[in-house]
C-alpha cells in the first residue's frame, strides 16, 4: 500500500480562533499523511480539535498557518472554481443524520445537486440509483422520499451515496456514526469498509469512540488539545500505546471482557 | 414535516380581518346606495335610515367613507407591508449569509435607518411631495419600515447558516444564490410570514398617523384622513361621535386582528408556545438517535417528556 | 461492582404499562414490564432507541407527565405501594426523597443564570420548606467533600464547569435528599471517557456508603454497564426480553436479541479486529402495531414457527429470566455471540 506521494499531506497546520489572550489553538501544528486506500481514524475527546481538523481538510475553514496538500498540490488557499474542483475529490458525511438534510428536498433533489457538480447531466438518474446501490439501498424506493420518512441509518447511507456520486478519492466521515444505535453503527462502518475495498476510496474517520477505530482502521491518529500526540498502525496504537494520554484513554474505556473498575 | 394545528385565536383573528377586508373591497358593491363623494345631508347629521352612520363635515355619508377609507388603508398597508418585507428579507439574507464586509456595510446602513425616527422621515418626505398618491405613500412607508425586518432576518440567517445542511450544500457544489434561495430561505418562511403580517399592521398605522397630520393621500379617503377631518372640524366638541368613533374602531380592529393573527401563527410554528389541549397533540419531531420513523414517536415523546 | 446486595426489595414493579396518548392511537411504550431492585444493587436497563427505556425511567421515578400515561401495573418503592391504575398522581413528596430521577441531558438544562448553590437551595427547600439557606448549603458542602468534589463549585455558574464536573454536580444534587432509589437516564452518554469513569465511580460510592439504596442505570452502552451493574435487563420494543447477572449476560446471553446486541458492540479488544461484525437485519417494530407473538421474531436468527404466533414465556424467575421460546426449548444453552 505504500506509494511515494501520499494522497493527502498536512504540514504544520494550525488553526487559531480569536486573538491575543483569548486565542484558542483549536489545531496546533499538526502534521500527518494519508495514503491511498487507507482507512485512517482520528480519535479524540471533545475539544481535541478533531472536528476542526476535518473542516480544514474539507476546506470549510481556512488554516491560520501551514499547508494542506492533495497529491502534492497545496490546497490551503483555494477558492471559487478551484474549490469546487477540490470537492469533486474530497467529500464528507457528517454527524447528525437529521440536520444534514434540507427538510424541503427529496432524496432525488439532494442527489441531483451532486450530479450537477459532477457535470454531465445525461445519465444522472442512473448514477443516482448506482450510488444508492453501493450503500445497499433501492433507488426506486428511496428517491422520492422526504428525509423525515427515513430512519437515521437510512439517512446516513443516503448521505454516503450523495458523497459517492462525486467519485471522490477521499471520504471524510466526521462522527458519522455517533448518533446511531450500536447495531446500526456496525452497518455503516461495514459500508465504509466495503467502499474502500471495492471503489478505491480513502477514508478519514473522525470519532471519539476508540472501539470503532479499532474495528475499522488501518492507522489511528490520537489528538488532544489540538495536537497530534500519537499515530501509527491500529494494533500498535491500541494494544501497545506509547504516549501517556493514549494509555490513559485506553485504560478508561469500558470493556466487555475486562472489568473497568475490578 | 409539521402538522399545523390552528388555535381558536387564529380563526377569530382571521375572521375579523377578512370581514373588514370584504367590507372594504366588496362593500361599495353590496351597499350601493352609498357613495363617498356625495353630499347627502347637512353638517354632522346624526345616524339615520339613509345615512347609517350619519354625515361628516362635508355632509358626506360616513358609512360610505368608511368603506372607501378602509379600502385605501388596507391597500396602502398591503403594498407597504409587502415592499418592506421584500426589502428587509433581501437585505437580511445578504448581510446574514455573506458576512464580512457586505454584512458590515448593510448592517451599518440598517442601524442608521433604525436610529432615525421613521415618523420624522415620513413627515419630511410626504411634505415634500407635490401630490401624494396611494402608491407613492405606500412606497415611502415601505422605505422607512424595512429595517427591523432586515435585522430579524439577518439574525435568523446567521443562525441557519451554521446548520449542517448548508455545509452539505456547499460540498455538493451549489452556488451561493442557490443555497440562499433553497437552503436558507425555506427555513425562514414561517418567520417571514409573521414579519409580513406585522409589517402590514405597522404600515396601516403609519398611514393613519400621517393622515392624521394632514399628510395622507392627497385625493381620496382613508381611515386616518377621516380622523383628521373629524378632529379638524371639531366633531368631538360637537358630540358627533359617528365622525370619529367608526374609523377609530375600525383601525383598532384591523391592528388587533393582525397582531392576534401573528401571535397565533407563532404558536403554529413554535410548538412550545402552544397552550392546553394543543400541546398534547404535538406532531412529529424526530430526535437524535431515533432510528426509524415509527419509533420516532416514542423517541420524540421521550424527548418531550424529559423537557422541563 | 458493589459487594453486598441485601435481601430487602427497594423496588418492585409488576406488569407496568405506559402509553403516549393524544395522537391517532395510543402508543404503548412500555408493555407489561416487571423489574425488581434490591438493597445495594445497581440494575442496568439497556436497549436501543425507541425501546421504551426512557419511558420506563419516567414511570419508575414517578415523573410521567401527559401525554405519557400509566395505564396499568403495580409499583412498590421502599415497601410503599403506589396505585397507578387509579389515575391518582403519586405523592409529590416522594420525588427526590424516595425515588429520584437524574434525567437525560440534565447537565445541559440547568438554568445558566443560577449559581450551583441557588439550585441546591431550591431543591432542598422544595422538600423541606423551612430549611435555612445556610444549613442547606452546609449539607451540600459536606456531601461534596465526602465525595471528593471541590466545595467551591457551589459558587460557580454552570458554564464555568466542565461537562464531566457538571454531570457529577447534578448527580450530587439529585441525591442530596438521600433517595432510596436513584434512576439515572443515560448519565454517561454525553461525557468523555475519563469523565464517564469518574461518574461511575461516584455512583458506586454513593451506593457503597449507603447514601442511596440502589440505582437503575438506563443506557444504550453495554460496556458501561459491565463496569457498574450487578444485573442487566435488556429491553426491546417496550418489553424486557432478558434479565441476568452482568457476567452471565455478557458471556452467556440466553435471548437472541441480547446476543445480537452484544455482537455489535465495538470495543478496543483484539477479537474485534479479526472478523466482520454483522448488524441486526431489519429495524425495530412500530410500537403502535407490534408483530404478533414474539416482537423480535422478524429479525431473529433462531425464530421458530411458534415465535410468530405465541408470546414467549418468561423462562427463569423474577430476577433472572429470558422471554424466549428458544430458551425454553434449549435450557441452559447460550446464544451465539
Amino acid at each position: 500500500m505504500t506509494e511515494t506521494t501520499p494522497l493527502l499531506e498536512m504540514r504544520n497546520v494550525s488553526r487559531v480562533f480569536g486573538r491575543g489572550e483569548n486565542a484558542l489553538r483549536a489545531v496546533d501544528d499538526v502534521s500527518c499523511t494519508i495514503g491511498r486506500r487507507e482507512v485512517v481514524t482520528i480519535v479524540g475527546e471533545s475539544g481535541s480539535g478533531k472536528t476542526t481538523l476535518a473542516r480544514l481538510i474539507l476546506r470549510l475553514l481556512d488554516p491560520t498557518s501551514g499547508s494542506i496538500m492533495l497529491d502534492g498540490r497545496d490546497i490551503a488557499g483555494i477558492k471559487g472554481k478551484d474549490l469546487r474542483a477540490y470537492w469533486r475529490e474530497v467529500q464528507a458525511v457528517f454527524q447528525d443524520p437529521f440536520s444534514s438534510f434540507n427538510q424541503f428536498f427529496t432524496v432525488r433533489r439532494l442527489l441531483r445537486r451532486s450530479a450537477t457538480l459532477r457535470g454531465g447531466n445525461a445519465n444522472s438518474e442512473k448514477e443516482m440509483i448506482d450510488a444508492l446501490q453501493h450503500v445497499g439501498m433501492d433507488g426506486a424506493e428511496v428517491l422520492e422520499k422526504w428525509p423525515h420518512q427515513l430512519s437515521g441509518g437510512q439517512r446516513q447511507r443516503v448521505m454516503i451515496a450523495r458523497a459517492l456520486m462525486l467519485r471522490p478519492r477521499i471520504l471524510v466521515a466526521d462522527e458519522a456514526t455517533s448518533m446511531l444505535d450500536a447495531s446500526l453503527r456496525v452497518n455503516i462502518l461495514n459500508v465504509l469498509s466495503d467502499l474502500r475495498e471495492n471503489y478505491d476510496l480513502t477514508i478519514l474517520f473522525i470519532t471519539h469512540d476508540i472501539g470503532q477505530a479499532c474495528y475499522v482502521s488501518d492507522r489511528v491518529l490520537v489528538m488532544r488539545n489540538g495536537q497530534l500526540v500519537e499515530s501509527g498502525p491500529t494494533e500498535q496504537v491500541i494494544f501497545s500505546p506509547q504516549h501517556e494520554y493514549t494509555q490513559k484513554l485506553l485504560a478508561d474505556v469500558p470493556r466487555l471482557h475486562e472489568g473497568l473498575l475490578d | 414535516m409539521r402538522s399545523a394545528r390552528f388555535s381558536g385565536r387564529f380563526y377569530i383573528a382571521a375572521a375579523i380581518f377578512l370581514a373588514i377586508a370584504i367590507l372594504a373591497v366588496f362593500g361599495p358593491m353590496i351597499f350601493n346606495g352609498h357613495h363617498p363623494g356625495q353630499q347627502v345631508g347637512g353638517l354632522y347629521d346624526g345616524p339615520s335610515s339613509s345615512a347609517w352612520l350619519g354625515t361628516d363635515n362635508l355632509g358626506h355619508d360616513v358609512f360610505a367613507n368608511l368603506m372607501a377609507g378602509a379600502r385605501t388603508s388596507l391597500e396602502i398597508g398591503f403594498v407597504a407591508g409587502a415592499g418592506a418585507t421584500l426589502i428587509g428579507v433581501v437585505v437580511g439574507l445578504a448581510a446574514g449569509y455573506q458576512g464580512g464586509l457586505v454584512d458590515n456595510i448593510l448592517t451599518g446602513f440598517t442601524n442608521v435607518m433604525l436610529a432615525i425616527p421613521s415618523i420624522v422621515v415620513l413627515i419630511l418626505v410626504s411634505d415634500s411631495l407635490p401630490t401624494r398618491g396611494t402608491m407613492t405613500l405606500a412606497l415611502v412607508i415601505a422605505a422607512t419600515s424595512w429595517p427591523w425586518t432586515a435585522r430579524a432576518v439577518r439574525a435568523q440567517t446567521t443562525s441557519v447558516k451554521t446548520r449542517e445542511h448548508i455545509d452539505v450544500a456547499r460540498l455538493s457544489g451549489a452556488r451561493t444564490v442557490s443555497i440562499v434561495a433553497w437552503d436558507v430561505l425555506p427555513y425562514l418562511l414561517s418567520y417571514v410570514a409573521m414579519a409580513f403580517v406585522l409589517q402590514i399592521s405597522g404600515a396601516i398605522l403609519a398611514e393613519a398617523g400621517l393622515s392624521l397630520l394632514g399628510l395622507g393621500v392627497s385625493d381620496g379617503v382613508s381611515l386616518g384622513i377621516m380622523l383628521h377631518w373629524s378632529l379638524a372640524w371639531e366633531s368631538v366638541r360637537v358630540g358627533a361621535w359617528w365622525a370619529f368613533v367608526p374609523p377609530t374602531v375600525l383601525l383598532t380592529l384591523i391592528a388587533f386582528s393582525l397582531l392576534m393573527l401573528q401571535s397565533s401563527l407563532d404558536e403554529v410554528f413554535n410548538p412550545r408556545l402552544r397552550r392546553g389541549k394543543l400541546r398534547r397533540t404535538v406532531a412529529f419531531v424526530v430526535g437524535p438517535g431515533a432510528t426509524s420513523a415509527p419509533e420516532a414517536t416514542v423517541a420524540a415523546h421521550e424527548e418531550l417528556a424529559s423537557e422541563r | 461492582m458493589t459487594q453486598t446486595i441485601g435481601t430487602q426489595q427497594l423496588l418492585h414493579a409488576q406488569g407496568l404499562r405506559a402509553a403516549y396518548v393524544g395522537g391517532r392511537e395510543p402508543v404503548m411504550a412500555c408493555d407489561d414490564v416487571s423489574v425488581n431492585v434490591f438493597d445495594g444493587e445497581v440494575v442496568g436497563i439497556a436497549g436501543e432507541s425507541g425501546c421504551g427505556k426512557s419511558t420506563l425511567a419516567a414511570v419508575l421515578s414517578l415523573t410521567a407527565r401527559s401525554p405519557l400515561q400509566v395505564v396499568g401495573g403495580v409499583l412498590e418503592i421502599g415497601g410503599k405501594r403506589i396505585d397507578l391504575e387509579g389515575g391518582e398522581p403519586p405523592p409529590r413528596a416522594w420525588r427526590g426523597k424516595i425515588v429520584s430521577l437524574l434525567p437525560q441531558g440534565a447537565m445541559n438544562s440547568i438554568s445558566p443564570t443560577l449559581r450551583v448553590r441557588d439550585l441546591v437551595f431550591d431543591v432542598i427547600r422544595a422538600h423541606e420548606p423551612k430549611v435555612k439557606r445556610a444549613e442547606a448549603l452546609d449539607r451540600a458542602r459536606q456531601r461534596l467533600v465526602a465525595l471528593d468534589l471541590p466545595p467551591r463549585v457551589l459558587d460557580q455558574y454552570p458554564h464555568q464547569l466542565s461537562g464531566g464536573m457538571k454531570q457529577r454536580v447534578v448527580t450530587v444534587i439529585s441525591t442530596l435528599l438521600d433517595p432510596t432509589l436513584l434512576i439515572a437516564d443515560e448519565p454517561t452518554s454525553a461525557l468523555d471517557v475519563s469523565s464517564q469513569k469518574m461518574l461511575i465511580e461516584m455512583l458506586q460510592r454513593l451506593v457503597q456508603e449507603k447514601i442511596i439504596g440502589g440505582v437503575i442505570f438506563v443506557t444504550h452502552d453495554l460496556p458501561v454497564l459491565r463496569s457498574i451493574a450487578d444485573r442487566i435487563a435488556i429491553m426491546y420494543a417496550g418489553r424486557i426480553v432478558e434479565v441476568s447477572d452482568t457476567e452471565e449476560l455478557i458471556d452467556r446471553p440466553r435471548h437472541p436479541y441480547s446476543g445480537a446486541l452484544l455482537r455489535s458492540v465495538l470495543v478496543p479488544e483484539p477479537h474485534i479486529r479479526t472478523r466482520r461484525v454483522p448488524g441486526i437485519p431489519g429495524s425495530p417494530p412500530s410500537l403502535s402495531d407490534p408483530p404478533k407473538g414474539c416482537r423480535f421474531h422478524p429479525r431473529c436468527g433462531y425464530a421458530m414457527d411458534i415465535c410468530k404466533t405465541d408470546e414467549p414465556p418468561h423462562v427463569g424467575d423474577n430476577e433472572r429470566f429470558s422471554a424466549c421460546w428458544w430458551t425454553q426449548r434449549n435450557p441452559g444453552k447460550a446464544v451465539e455471540v
